[in-house]
Protein backbone atom coordinates (compact mmCIF):
# COMPACT_ATOMS: atom_id res chain seq x y z
CA UNK A 1 0.00 0.00 0.00
CA UNK A 2 1.53 3.44 -0.58
CA UNK A 3 1.71 6.06 1.96
CA UNK A 4 -1.32 8.14 0.32
CA UNK A 5 -3.42 4.84 -0.02
CA UNK A 6 -2.49 3.77 3.65
CA UNK A 7 -3.15 7.61 5.35
CA UNK A 8 -6.76 7.33 3.17
CA UNK A 9 -7.34 3.59 4.69
CA UNK A 10 -7.37 4.67 8.60
CA UNK A 11 -9.58 7.81 7.47
CA UNK A 12 -12.23 6.04 5.57
CA UNK A 13 -12.10 3.41 8.26
CA UNK A 14 -13.65 6.42 10.71
CA UNK A 15 -16.06 6.95 8.27
CA UNK A 16 -17.17 3.63 8.13
CA UNK A 17 -17.48 3.27 11.45
CA UNK A 18 -20.11 6.23 11.77
CA UNK A 19 -21.67 4.49 8.77
CA UNK A 20 -22.24 1.37 10.67
CA UNK A 21 -23.12 2.78 14.03
CA UNK A 22 -26.24 5.20 12.28
CA UNK A 23 -24.13 8.36 13.08
CA UNK A 24 -26.14 11.45 11.79
CA UNK A 25 -24.75 14.47 12.52
CA UNK A 26 -20.78 14.92 12.27
CA UNK A 27 -20.20 18.56 13.76
CA UNK A 28 -16.49 19.90 13.33
CA UNK A 29 -14.65 22.97 13.33
CA UNK A 30 -12.00 21.87 10.13
CA UNK A 31 -8.59 20.32 10.63
CA UNK A 32 -6.65 19.34 7.78
CA UNK A 33 -5.94 16.09 9.53
CA UNK A 34 -9.42 15.48 9.17
CA UNK A 35 -9.98 16.96 5.44
CA UNK A 36 -10.82 13.66 3.55
CA UNK A 37 -13.40 12.52 6.85
CA UNK A 38 -15.16 15.96 6.22
CA UNK A 39 -15.16 15.59 2.53
CA UNK A 40 -16.72 12.16 2.61
CA UNK A 41 -19.15 13.07 5.79
CA UNK A 42 -20.28 16.27 3.47
CA UNK A 43 -20.98 14.00 0.31
CA UNK A 44 -22.79 10.89 2.62
CA UNK A 45 -26.44 10.17 2.52
CA UNK A 46 -28.02 10.02 5.99
CA UNK A 47 -25.02 12.20 7.20
CA UNK A 48 -25.48 15.63 8.10
CA UNK A 49 -22.21 17.61 8.36
CA UNK A 50 -22.78 20.35 11.19
CA UNK A 51 -20.26 23.05 10.73
CA UNK A 52 -19.05 25.18 13.53
CA UNK A 53 -17.12 28.31 14.10
CA UNK A 54 -15.89 26.32 17.83
CA UNK A 55 -15.67 23.63 19.10
CA UNK A 56 -18.17 24.10 22.22
CA UNK A 57 -20.66 24.83 19.99
CA UNK A 58 -20.39 21.50 18.36
CA UNK A 59 -20.77 19.62 21.90
CA UNK A 60 -23.93 21.69 22.60
CA UNK A 61 -25.14 20.33 18.73
CA UNK A 62 -24.75 17.15 19.21
CA UNK A 63 -26.42 16.91 22.55
CA UNK A 64 -29.61 18.33 21.02
CA UNK A 65 -29.29 15.77 18.56
CA UNK A 66 -29.55 13.30 21.04
CA UNK A 67 -32.44 14.73 22.26
CA UNK A 68 -33.65 14.51 18.95
CA UNK A 69 -33.09 11.52 18.42
CA UNK A 70 -29.91 11.09 16.19
CA UNK A 71 -26.44 10.22 17.34
CA UNK A 72 -23.51 12.55 16.39
CA UNK A 73 -19.81 12.71 16.42
CA UNK A 74 -17.56 15.31 17.11
CA UNK A 75 -14.11 16.24 14.88
CA UNK A 76 -11.99 18.92 16.20
CA UNK A 77 -8.40 19.69 16.56
CA UNK A 78 -6.33 19.41 19.83
CA UNK A 79 -5.93 23.56 20.33
CA UNK A 80 -9.99 23.31 19.81
CA UNK A 81 -10.22 21.36 23.30
CA UNK A 82 -9.64 24.28 25.11
CA UNK A 83 -12.50 25.59 23.77
CA UNK A 84 -15.37 22.86 25.14
CA UNK A 85 -14.45 22.85 28.90
CA UNK A 86 -17.49 24.55 30.32
CA UNK A 87 -19.56 23.13 27.19
CA UNK A 88 -18.34 19.52 28.35
CA UNK A 89 -20.52 20.44 31.87
CA UNK A 90 -23.44 20.14 29.69
CA UNK A 91 -22.61 16.77 28.37
CA UNK A 92 -21.17 15.36 31.38
CA UNK A 93 -23.73 16.71 33.65
CA UNK A 94 -27.01 15.14 31.53
CA UNK A 95 -25.34 11.83 30.46
CA UNK A 96 -25.51 13.13 27.06
CA UNK A 97 -22.89 10.36 24.55
CA UNK A 98 -20.27 12.19 22.64
CA UNK A 99 -17.85 10.64 21.09
CA UNK A 100 -14.73 13.23 19.96
CA UNK A 101 -12.02 12.31 17.12
CA UNK A 102 -9.29 14.51 17.61
CA UNK A 103 -5.97 14.80 15.71
CA UNK A 104 -3.27 16.20 17.70
CA UNK A 105 -0.60 18.80 17.07
CA UNK A 106 2.15 20.32 19.32
CA UNK A 107 3.77 16.42 19.82
CA UNK A 108 5.76 14.34 17.39
CA UNK A 109 7.90 17.16 15.09
CA UNK A 110 5.62 19.63 16.14
CA UNK A 111 7.26 22.94 14.12
CA UNK A 112 4.41 25.80 15.24
CA UNK A 113 5.48 26.31 19.06
CA UNK A 114 2.51 27.89 19.75
CA UNK A 115 0.75 24.43 19.60
CA UNK A 116 2.78 22.69 22.17
CA UNK A 117 0.56 24.38 25.10
CA UNK A 118 -2.98 22.63 24.31
CA UNK A 119 -1.26 20.05 22.78
CA UNK A 120 1.03 18.77 25.86
CA UNK A 121 -2.18 19.38 27.72
CA UNK A 122 -5.26 17.94 25.58
CA UNK A 123 -5.61 14.47 27.41
CA UNK A 124 -5.24 15.68 31.24
CA UNK A 125 -7.68 18.70 30.04
CA UNK A 126 -10.33 16.10 28.87
CA UNK A 127 -9.69 13.69 31.91
CA UNK A 128 -10.23 16.05 33.88
CA UNK A 129 -13.66 17.01 32.64
CA UNK A 130 -14.58 13.31 33.19
CA UNK A 131 -13.86 12.21 29.43
CA UNK A 132 -12.23 8.58 28.21
CA UNK A 133 -9.38 8.73 26.24
CA UNK A 134 -7.67 6.65 24.08
CA UNK A 135 -5.08 7.20 22.30
CA UNK A 136 -4.34 5.93 18.13
CA UNK A 137 -0.50 6.21 17.59
CA UNK A 138 -0.92 3.86 14.06
CA UNK A 139 -3.03 3.41 11.23
CA UNK A 140 -3.62 -0.26 12.23
CA UNK A 141 -5.05 0.84 15.72
CA UNK A 142 -7.74 3.23 14.21
CA UNK A 143 -10.74 1.29 13.18
CA UNK A 144 -11.47 -0.83 16.50
CA UNK A 145 -10.51 2.16 18.59
CA UNK A 146 -12.84 4.60 16.80
CA UNK A 147 -15.96 1.45 17.37
CA UNK A 148 -15.14 1.50 20.96
CA UNK A 149 -15.03 4.72 21.41
CA UNK A 150 -18.57 5.12 19.60
CA UNK A 151 -20.36 2.32 21.40
CA UNK A 152 -18.90 3.07 24.73
CA UNK A 153 -20.34 6.65 24.50
CA UNK A 154 -23.70 5.14 23.01
CA UNK A 155 -23.64 2.50 25.61
CA UNK A 156 -22.28 4.25 28.70
CA UNK A 157 -23.91 7.80 28.27
CA UNK A 158 -20.75 9.26 28.30
CA UNK A 159 -17.89 11.01 26.32
CA UNK A 160 -15.24 9.62 24.71
CA UNK A 161 -12.28 10.87 22.51
CA UNK A 162 -10.14 9.36 20.37
CA UNK A 163 -6.68 11.15 20.42
CA UNK A 164 -5.08 10.87 16.92
CA UNK A 165 -1.25 11.20 17.77
CA UNK A 166 0.23 13.49 15.11
CA UNK A 167 2.78 10.53 14.24
CA UNK A 168 -0.13 9.24 12.88
CA UNK A 169 -1.98 11.99 11.14
CA UNK A 170 1.74 13.55 9.69
CA UNK A 171 3.63 16.99 9.98
CA UNK A 172 1.82 19.93 9.11
CA UNK A 173 5.23 21.81 6.86
CA UNK A 174 6.03 24.77 7.25
CA UNK A 175 9.01 26.89 5.37
CA UNK A 176 9.42 30.18 4.37
CA UNK A 177 8.33 29.68 1.03
CA UNK A 178 4.70 29.34 2.48
CA UNK A 179 2.84 26.46 3.49
CA UNK A 180 3.40 22.64 2.67
CA UNK A 181 1.81 19.81 1.40
CA UNK A 182 -0.42 19.53 5.36
CA UNK A 183 -1.57 23.21 4.40
CA UNK A 184 -4.94 23.89 6.64
CA UNK B 1 -53.55 33.36 27.19
CA UNK B 2 -52.63 36.10 29.59
CA UNK B 3 -52.03 39.74 28.04
CA UNK B 4 -48.90 41.40 27.46
CA UNK B 5 -48.36 43.55 29.90
CA UNK B 6 -45.53 46.69 30.20
CA UNK B 7 -43.83 47.53 33.29
CA UNK B 8 -43.64 50.91 34.26
CA UNK B 9 -40.11 51.60 32.35
CA UNK B 10 -42.42 50.99 29.63
CA UNK B 11 -40.94 48.03 28.05
CA UNK B 12 -42.25 44.33 27.94
CA UNK B 13 -43.24 42.91 31.11
CA UNK B 14 -40.69 39.28 30.15
CA UNK B 15 -42.93 36.68 32.25
CA UNK B 16 -46.77 37.64 30.35
CA UNK B 17 -44.56 37.89 27.26
CA UNK B 18 -43.34 34.25 27.56
CA UNK B 19 -46.56 33.34 28.63
CA UNK B 20 -48.23 34.62 25.96
CA UNK B 21 -45.60 33.09 23.82
CA UNK B 22 -46.44 29.78 24.65
CA UNK B 23 -49.64 29.56 24.85
CA UNK B 24 -51.49 26.34 23.61
CA UNK B 25 -48.28 25.18 22.71
CA UNK B 26 -49.05 21.47 21.87
CA UNK B 27 -46.13 19.01 21.56
CA UNK B 28 -45.27 20.43 17.80
CA UNK B 29 -42.88 22.63 19.59
CA UNK B 30 -39.80 21.68 20.84
CA UNK B 31 -37.99 24.76 23.38
CA UNK B 32 -33.84 25.27 24.38
CA UNK B 33 -33.92 27.64 27.53
CA UNK B 34 -30.88 28.98 27.91
CA UNK B 35 -29.48 29.44 31.61
CA UNK B 36 -31.28 32.27 34.31
CA UNK B 37 -33.59 34.61 33.54
CA UNK B 38 -35.36 32.57 30.41
CA UNK B 39 -35.64 29.29 32.12
CA UNK B 40 -37.52 31.01 34.60
CA UNK B 41 -39.81 32.37 32.08
CA UNK B 42 -40.40 29.55 30.70
CA UNK B 43 -40.94 27.60 33.57
CA UNK B 44 -43.94 30.15 34.98
CA UNK B 45 -45.52 29.70 31.83
CA UNK B 46 -45.59 26.07 32.71
CA UNK B 47 -43.68 22.87 32.91
CA UNK B 48 -44.02 21.10 29.77
CA UNK B 49 -41.46 17.37 29.22
CA UNK B 50 -40.82 19.41 25.45
CA UNK B 51 -38.63 22.03 27.42
CA UNK B 52 -35.50 21.61 28.31
CA UNK B 53 -33.68 23.49 30.56
CA UNK B 54 -30.27 25.24 30.58
CA UNK B 55 -28.52 25.44 34.52
CA UNK B 56 -25.16 26.29 32.71
CA UNK B 57 -23.47 25.24 29.55
CA UNK B 58 -24.00 29.58 28.47
CA UNK B 59 -24.32 30.25 24.60
CA UNK B 60 -25.36 26.53 24.27
CA UNK B 61 -28.89 27.26 24.00
CA UNK B 62 -28.74 28.63 20.40
CA UNK B 63 -26.55 25.07 18.51
CA UNK B 64 -28.07 22.84 20.97
CA UNK B 65 -31.89 24.30 19.57
CA UNK B 66 -30.01 23.65 16.27
CA UNK B 67 -28.81 20.04 16.88
CA UNK B 68 -32.52 19.51 17.90
CA UNK B 69 -34.26 20.98 14.70
CA UNK B 70 -31.71 19.32 12.39
CA UNK B 71 -32.92 15.74 13.93
CA UNK B 72 -36.26 16.76 14.44
CA UNK B 73 -37.09 18.48 11.05
CA UNK B 74 -40.84 18.01 11.28
CA UNK B 75 -41.46 19.70 14.62
CA UNK B 76 -40.91 23.50 15.32
CA UNK B 77 -38.02 23.85 17.35
CA UNK B 78 -37.17 27.21 19.67
CA UNK B 79 -34.23 28.50 21.56
CA UNK B 80 -35.43 30.81 24.16
CA UNK B 81 -32.46 32.85 25.58
CA UNK B 82 -31.12 35.85 26.81
CA UNK B 83 -28.67 38.82 24.99
CA UNK B 84 -26.14 38.15 28.05
CA UNK B 85 -26.22 34.42 26.29
CA UNK B 86 -26.39 35.39 22.47
CA UNK B 87 -23.60 37.33 23.13
CA UNK B 88 -21.53 34.94 25.14
CA UNK B 89 -22.26 32.46 21.85
CA UNK B 90 -22.49 34.51 18.90
CA UNK B 91 -20.63 31.84 16.22
CA UNK B 92 -23.11 29.69 17.83
CA UNK B 93 -26.08 32.00 16.32
CA UNK B 94 -23.80 32.74 13.38
CA UNK B 95 -23.35 28.51 12.33
CA UNK B 96 -27.63 28.37 12.83
CA UNK B 97 -28.32 31.39 10.64
CA UNK B 98 -25.75 29.52 8.16
CA UNK B 99 -27.15 25.88 8.69
CA UNK B 100 -30.29 26.81 7.09
CA UNK B 101 -32.69 25.09 9.25
CA UNK B 102 -36.39 25.85 7.99
CA UNK B 103 -37.64 25.00 11.65
CA UNK B 104 -35.43 26.89 13.82
CA UNK B 105 -36.95 29.69 15.91
CA UNK B 106 -34.19 32.02 18.25
CA UNK B 107 -36.06 34.28 20.71
CA UNK B 108 -34.45 36.39 22.04
CA UNK B 109 -35.70 37.96 25.51
CA UNK B 110 -33.07 41.42 25.27
CA UNK B 111 -33.43 43.64 28.62
CA UNK B 112 -29.74 44.69 28.23
CA UNK B 113 -28.19 42.96 31.39
CA UNK B 114 -26.95 40.11 33.18
CA UNK B 115 -29.65 39.42 35.13
CA UNK B 116 -28.08 36.55 37.53
CA UNK B 117 -24.90 38.46 38.23
CA UNK B 118 -26.25 41.87 39.95
CA UNK B 119 -27.76 43.49 36.79
CA UNK B 120 -24.65 44.54 35.16
CA UNK B 121 -24.96 46.26 31.50
CA UNK B 122 -24.21 44.04 28.44
CA UNK B 123 -22.90 45.24 24.83
CA UNK B 124 -26.95 45.61 23.43
CA UNK B 125 -26.93 48.49 26.28
CA UNK B 126 -23.75 50.41 24.13
CA UNK B 127 -25.29 50.15 20.98
CA UNK B 128 -25.00 46.94 19.94
CA UNK B 129 -28.28 45.51 18.00
CA UNK B 130 -29.00 41.83 17.78
CA UNK B 131 -31.65 42.04 15.36
CA UNK B 132 -29.18 43.67 12.61
CA UNK B 133 -26.55 40.86 13.72
CA UNK B 134 -29.25 38.32 12.88
CA UNK B 135 -29.87 39.83 9.45
CA UNK B 136 -26.39 39.70 8.90
CA UNK B 137 -25.65 36.21 10.18
CA UNK B 138 -28.25 34.98 7.36
CA UNK B 139 -31.79 34.67 9.35
CA UNK B 140 -34.33 34.54 6.84
CA UNK B 141 -36.88 36.20 8.90
CA UNK B 142 -35.73 38.44 11.93
CA UNK B 143 -38.05 40.48 13.88
CA UNK B 144 -36.94 43.54 15.95
CA UNK B 145 -39.65 44.13 18.75
CA UNK B 146 -40.67 46.81 20.62
CA UNK B 147 -44.25 47.03 21.59
CA UNK B 148 -46.86 44.35 23.60
CA UNK B 149 -48.86 44.62 20.08
CA UNK B 150 -45.48 43.61 17.81
CA UNK B 151 -45.16 41.12 20.82
CA UNK B 152 -48.33 39.87 20.77
CA UNK B 153 -48.17 38.64 16.48
CA UNK B 154 -45.01 36.41 17.81
CA UNK B 155 -47.44 33.69 19.24
CA UNK B 156 -48.58 33.13 15.44
CA UNK B 157 -45.50 34.14 13.86
CA UNK B 158 -43.32 31.01 15.56
CA UNK B 159 -45.85 28.32 14.27
CA UNK B 160 -45.59 29.57 10.62
CA UNK B 161 -42.72 31.68 9.70
CA UNK B 162 -39.78 29.99 7.66
CA UNK B 163 -36.37 29.66 9.64
CA UNK B 164 -34.00 30.11 10.40
CA UNK B 165 -35.88 32.83 12.01
CA UNK B 166 -34.88 35.26 14.97
CA UNK B 167 -36.89 37.55 16.95
CA UNK B 168 -35.11 39.97 19.25
CA UNK B 169 -37.43 41.13 22.07
CA UNK B 170 -36.92 44.51 23.90
CA UNK B 171 -37.65 43.48 27.51
CA UNK B 172 -37.90 45.82 30.86
CA UNK B 173 -34.66 45.05 33.12
CA UNK B 174 -37.12 44.76 35.88
CA UNK B 175 -36.65 41.74 37.58
CA UNK B 176 -39.62 38.66 37.44
CA UNK B 177 -38.28 36.69 40.45
CA UNK B 178 -37.26 32.58 40.20
CA UNK B 179 -39.61 30.17 38.89
CA UNK B 180 -37.15 26.85 39.23
CA UNK B 181 -37.64 24.36 36.69
CA UNK B 182 -35.91 20.80 37.25
CA UNK B 183 -32.29 21.31 38.04
CA UNK B 184 -31.81 17.01 36.72
CA UNK B 185 -30.15 17.00 33.71
CA UNK B 186 -30.56 13.60 33.22
CA UNK B 187 -34.27 13.84 34.06
CA UNK B 188 -34.69 16.80 31.47
CA UNK B 189 -33.23 14.83 28.96
CA UNK B 190 -34.85 11.57 30.03
CA UNK B 191 -38.31 12.82 30.01
CA UNK B 192 -37.85 15.12 26.52
CA UNK B 193 -36.88 11.87 24.63
CA UNK B 194 -39.95 9.99 26.19
CA UNK B 195 -42.02 12.63 25.23
CA UNK B 196 -40.31 13.29 21.59
CA UNK B 197 -39.44 10.01 20.58
CA UNK B 198 -41.17 7.27 23.03
CA UNK B 199 -37.78 5.73 23.80
CA UNK B 200 -37.63 4.65 27.68
CA UNK B 201 -34.24 5.48 29.66
CA UNK B 202 -32.13 2.15 29.40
Amino acid sequence: MTDQAQADAWRDAIFDAFQDAGIAQVAYVPDAGHKRLIERTHAANGMRAMSVATEEDAVACLAGAWLGGQKGALLMQSSGVGNTINMLSLAKTCQFPLPMFITMRGEWGEFNSWQMQMGETTQAHLELSGVKCYRCETPEDVAETVRVAIDQAYNGNCQTAVLLAQKLVGTKKFSDGGLGDNKK
Amino acid sequence: MSTIETKPDGLIDRRTFVDHLVANRGDDLCIVAGLGSPCYDLKAAGDHPLNFYLYGAMGGAVPMAMGLAAAQPEKRVMALTGDGEVLMGLTGLAAAGAEGLENLIVVVLDNERYGETGQQTTHTARGVNLAQTAIGLGYRAVRDIKTPDEAAELHDWIKTVQGPACAVVKISAEAAGMALPPQDGVYLKHRFRERLLGVQPR
